[in-house]
């Protein structure tokens, strides 16, 4: 039922994906590559980073991500601009394209993680749900990786 | 419809941020550009004239870092992209260069100095690597620190009391003399990060041969 589009089956394989049934756009999101670095308490805003595939043949508009784990999760865009500074802004409403996908990676987007209810520890994992305008959602089940986690598992 | 579709497919990036048009020049970042190109470097370390305290509670300053080459770069704690991401980077070119390495001086300045208190950088830097330090001080201090290697920093509202911080991003390199060697942009790949640091681990005098 859930064919996955993308890549090596394993990395599939270990993805829980729910889409909430009965729309049409955000069921045909996949998500590839989750991860997030752990956390030293709760008091420091985490960060979650994957690839959300658009698979079907409409647009989707990303609106909004929920998670048990913070009571402000936020998409967020970082970015340098041309003297080496560095900001971080909310990202707004997101669309991705039939056949499109977007990465939330180091230095881009993110999904920012503010007000932790538990630690993030290394080795453990968490569900990362994305609203879309549809009013569909999909869930994602995000591994955290060390505090100094550089990408996704291999 | 169509048409739109067609575009998108060919950009790059498809992505279409509602708030593209706040968001501006500053879209996602431009791998090319360097502070070199704006005539504005950090001073050589023998001229910097600031005071910090050492994750171990120590005094310290630029002083501390002539003599051996050194790695600099601002950022706070509470950053949860850039910073972690820098410092992760960090470690795997130390990892990269091995016992090389232990030349270095390898120092993580806040620009938070609010929350960023000794403790707190005690605490912090030793989860990415053995080696890095953790500097802060008082605002005023930081304000100087920053001064002295042209760094720039802002603090920013995130809504409910909390905020985050702009700041310079890139790592700088000393050579064992205190002179501004070479920067690496932020998230630089590791094959051209790694050469640039064995350049200042070379000693300035070899060289000059
Ligand atoms: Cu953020």
């Amino acid at each position: 039922m859930k064919t996955c589009y993308f890549r090596p089956l394993a990395l599939c394989a270990v993805l829980l994906l729910t889409a909430t049934p009965g729309f049409a756009g955000a069921e045909d999101v996949r998500v590839t590559d989750p991860w997030a670095r752990a956390s030293i308490g709760v008091n420091r805003p985490g960060a979650a980073y994957l690839t959300l595939h658009n698979t079907g043949q409409d647009d989707v508009t990303l609106t909004g991500v929920t998670t048990p784990l913070a009571l402000r999760p936020e998409i967020h865009l970082t970015s340098t601009n041309a003297e080496g500074i560095s900001s971080m802004r909310r990202a707004g409403d997101i669309t991705i394209a039939a056949g499109e996908s977007v990465s939330l990676e180091p230095g881009g987007l993110h999904t920012m993680l503010m007000q932790l209810q538990t630690p993030m520890q290394e080795g453990e994992s968490f569900p990362l749900t994305f609203e879309f305008s549809d009013g569909g959602t999909v869930t994602a089940d995000v591994p955290v990786l060390g505090l100094a986690a550089r990408g996704p598992l291999e | 419809m169509m048409r739109r579709r067609a575009a998108l497919k060919y950009g790059a990036v498809a992505v279409l941020a509602a708030g593209a048009g706040v968001l501006g020049r500053r879209f996602l970042t431009d791998p090319g550009t360097t502070p070199e190109a704006q005539d504005v470097l950090p001073l050589p370390l023998d001229q910097m004239s600031f005071n910090l305290t050492r994750h171990d509670g120590a005094p310290t300053g630029p002083e501390q870092l002539v003599g051996r080459p050194a790695m600099v770069f601002f950022g706070f704690t509470y950053c949860p992209d850039i910073c972690p991401t820098t410092l992760a980077d960090i470690a795997d070119w130390l990892h990269e260069l091995g016992p090389e390495a232990e030349q270095l001086n390898v120092v993580f300045i806040t620009v938070d100095p609010e929350r960023d208190t000794v403790p707190i950088m005690r605490d912090y830097v030793g989860y990415f690597h053995p080696l890095v330090q953790g500097w802060t001080g008082t605002p005023d201090q930081i304000a100087r620190a920053a001064g002295d290697f042209r760094v720039r920093y802002e603090k920013v509202p995130l809504g409910g009391g909390d905020y985050t911080m702009n700041h310079t991003a890139g790592v700088f390199l000393f050579d064992e003399t205190g002179r501004f060697a070479t920067l690496i942009d932020y998230h630089e790949p590791r094959e051209f990060a790694v050469p640039k640091i064995r350049r200042v681990l070379t000693p300035v005098t070899e060289e000059r041969t």
